[in-house]
Parts: C-alpha cells; sequence; structure tokens
C-alpha cells in the first residue's frame, strides 16, 4: 500500500505521518509511508488543505489530521 | 480475504437530533450553575471574598469553565458548520464573480470555511487555478485566520457581545476593502511564474454526501482539535486577569496606551505585525491591556495585527507570491488595521 502525506511541514502534517505509521505498524499492516513537500507536487493531486492523504494514487483526505477511524479503514482495505 | 468492517459509530452520530437536543439542554442547565457553583467554592475557601484574594478566585472560578463551555459549544457548532464549507465548495462559489460582491462573499466564507495556515499557500492557488480573482482571494486570507470563532467566543465570553461584534464587523471590513483594493491595482503579474503557469482547474466540485451524524462527528474532531490545543492559553488568559482584576490599579496603562496617545495605534499595529499567536494565545495580553485603561480601538488594532499579518504565513507566502505583492498585501492590511483602530478610538 502506497500512502503519501501531503504537506508543507506544519505540525498536523507531521503529526499525521506519525499516526499512519504508529496505526499501520500497531495493525501490522505494510505501508510505504511518504511526505511530500514541494508545492508543486502537491498542487498536482488538486488539494487545497493540507494535511492531505494519498492512498495508492487516489487523494483520500484532505484538511485537518484524519481521524483514527479513518486511517484504520483505509489500512483494513490493504 | 479481508472484510471492510466498518467502525462502531458512536450513539450521537446514529441518534443526532437526539443528541443535539440533549446536549443543548444540559449545556444550558450547566451554564446556569457556574456563578453560583464559583461563589460556592470561594465561600467553602479560607479567604475572604470581599478581598483582592477573594475576588480574583471567583474571577477564576466563574470564568475559566464559563469560557471554556462557550469556547466548546461555539467550537462544535463551527466543527459542524464548516463540513459544509469546504474550500472546494467556497471557491465554487467565488470563482468567476465580480468583485465587489465577491469580496464581501470571501470575507463572509472565510468565517465559516475551515482554515489552517499551512493551507494558506495550495487554497491561494486552488482559488487562482479555478479563476477566482486575485483581489477577493486576498479578502478571502484576510479574513479567514483573523475572523474565527475561537477568537469571537473569546471575546466575547470574556468582554461582552459589543466587543465580539465590533472585532468582526472590522474584522470583515478590512478584508472585504483590503482585498478589493489589492484587486484594483491589478497584480497579477507579481504572481510567482509557475503559480500563473499552473493548468487553469474547473471550479465544479460534487458535494461528498454527509449525513448529520457524520457532521456531529466533526464537531466533536473540532472540539478534540481545537479547544485542546487552546485550554492553556485560557487557563492562563484568564488566570492573568483574574490577578489583574485583584490586584494592579486602574488605568495603569491609560497613561501610554489611552485614546489620547495618537501614536498608540501605529505602535500597536507595528508591534503586532511580527507577533505571531492563534487567537487564543493573544487573549490574555488584550486582557490585561484593556483592563488597565488601554483604549479599544489600540487593542483590538494590536489583536488583529498579531493574527492577520504573521511572519509564517508571509514566508510561506513568498512560494507564490512576489516580494511587491507581498508587501503590498502588508501594506494594504496593515493600512486598513491602523484606519480601524483610529476610527474606532475617535468614535468611542
Amino acid at each position: 500500500m502506497d500512502i503519501k502525506v501531503l504537506g508543507t511541514g506544519c505540525a498536523n502534517c507531521k503529526a499525521t505521518i506519525a499516526l499512519i505509521d504508529q496505526i499501520a505498524k500497531a495493525k501490522g499492516v505494510g505501508v510505504k509511508l511518504e511526505k511530500v513537500e514541494e508545492l508543486r507536487d502537491i498542487m498536482g493531486y488538486g488539494v487545497m488543505s493540507t494535511p492531505g492523504v494519498v492512498i495508492n494514487g487516489k487523494v483520500v483526505h484532505a484538511g485537518g489530521i484524519p481521524s483514527r477511524d479513518k486511517i484504520e479503514q483505509w489500512l483494513a482495505a490493504a | 480475504m479481508t472484510t471492510l468492517t466498518a467502525p462502531l459509530k458512536s450513539w450521537p452520530s446514529r441518534q443526532p437530533i437526539v443528541f443535539l437536543i440533549l446536549a443543548a439542554a444540559a449545556w444550558l442547565a450547566l451554564y446556569q450553575t457556574l456563578n453560583p457553583a464559583a461563589e460556592a467554592l470561594v465561600a467553602a475557601l479560607p479567604v475572604n471574598r470581599a478581598s483582592h484574594l477573594g475576588g480574583a478566585l471567583q474571577f477564576f472560578f466563574y470564568d475559566t469553565p464559563k469560557v471554556l463551555m462557550l469556547l466548546t459549544a461555539v467550537v462544535f457548532v463551527m466543527g459542524m458548520i464548516n463540513s459544509y464549507f469546504t474550500p472546494e465548495r467556497t471557491r465554487a462559489l467565488l470563482a468567476g464573480r465580480s468583485e465587489g460582491a465577491a469580496n464581501v462573499m470571501a470575507a463572509s466564507l472565510g468565517i465559516v470555511t475551515p482554515f489552517c495556515s499551512c493551507s494558506a499557500v495550495p487554497l491561494f492557488i486552488g482559488f487562482v487555478q479555478a479563476g477566482v480573482p486575485l483581489g477577493v482571494t486576498f479578502s478571502f486570507l484576510i479574513s479567514a485566520p483573523m475572523v474565527n470563532e475561537v477568537a469571537l467566543t473569546l471575546l466575547f465570553g470574556m468582554f461582552g457581545w459589543k466587543v465580539a461584534l465590533l472585532y468582526l464587523g472590522l474584522g470583515l471590513s478590512v478584508a472585504i476593502v483590503a482585498g478589493w483594493i489589492i484587486g484594483r491595482l491589478k497584480m497579477e503579474a507579481y504572481l510567482e511564474d509557475w503559480v500563473r503557469d499552473m493548468p487553469r482547474m474547473s471550479a465544479e466540485f460534487e458535494a461528498t454526501g454527509m449525513t448529520l451524524g457524520d457532521r456531529i462527528d466533526g464537531g466533536f474532531s473540532a472540539v478534540r482539535e481545537i479547544v485542546g490545543k487552546v485550554w492553556p492559553y485560557i487557563l492562563g488568559g484568564i488566570a492573568l486577569g483574574a490577578l489583574i482584576h485583584g490586584y494592579v490599579p486602574e488605568d495603569f496603562l491609560a497613561s501610554f496606551m489611552g485614546k489620547e496617545a495618537w501614536w498608540s495605534v501605529p505602535l500597536a499595529v507595528v508591534i503586532g505585525v511580527p507577533m505571531y499567536t492563534n487567537a487564543a494565545g493573544v487573549i490574555p495580553i488584550v486582557q490585561a491591556l484593556l483592563a488597565k485603561g488601554a483604549a479599544l480601538g489600540t487593542v483590538l488594532a494590536f489583536m488583529m495585527s498579531v493574527i492577520a499579518l504573521s511572519l509564517p504565513e508571509m514566508i510561506i507566502l513568498r512560494k507564490v507570491l512576489k516580494i511587491r505583492l507581498i508587501a503590498t498585501f502588508v501594506g494594504v492590511v496593515a493600512s486598513g488595521i491602523l484606519l480601524v483602530g483610529f476610527v474606532f478610538n475617535a468614535v468611542l
């Protein structure tokens, strides 16, 4: 599962990555977690609020730290 | 084979209307008990109620839960409202509108659209790509961080509805007029080249189906995030207010920040520009200033300039705007705030 977190590096973006990483490890799901900080690349996904989360190329979340429930749902679909 | 199990929804999301009614009733009931409870608490302590300490404690015991409750309620409701006003919808509402009316809409939408300052740039670009005029985008960018529910609630809870309403009105005015002026200046050429080269995008969007239960979850999440982050500042602010209330002489600041000192407004704005804190962090300072004689216009000007003009945001915006446009932005907004401060001091 390829997960990219889009964000220019503010606290919310870092917290999102940490949260996804933590839940993935807890559930034992293998993910390739990547941070996308370049604005040009972020805009390429068409998101207007960061943090954004892209899974296997598709934007699944934009704006605010995603809830645990949401993250678990994404990981469960692996 | 894996199965997708939906997480168990809590009962508020499953019974949204029942929850909302019960929550409102409980909140109101609790609110009524705050003052009596504060008095009872002070009475139970070995302190003379009429002393400085007694007064300060009662202030603290009453104001802290009062402000926290107000904030929780407002943030929750705004969290729900925010779920209706995503940036995508705001953009669709603004794209292609003529300026003037659009500036007013943009400033107003800035209040209800969720906004985090690190999203300022993606949002800016997204608006530009969909054909929202530059000035209109600026009206939004000025109002969104500045006129937010945390600032308004804290002002209301700690200084009364008039101050809150004033801040709302003045904040919107600065956002509308400053954005409109920047639009008139036709500075599209001062966007960074790569921004202007970005492909045009359609402003159309599909509203994702959200149930009322989902919006309630949004409300809870907003409360956890915002109140969770901001409560230490509130406690600090009220404690400071309580101390001032009890111990610092009145009019202590009137001599150099009162209405007669005309230079206090520009000074306040200049000091405010490089400072940045969130709306809750500046409230303790506002509290201290107001309680001891600083003129209301000066204080509101200071608060606006701290929140609306922040060095971190300028640094982030530098990625998409050339220096001249950033300077113009800061200049126009600072002037607007100055004007607001002066007019207000003169009128009151």
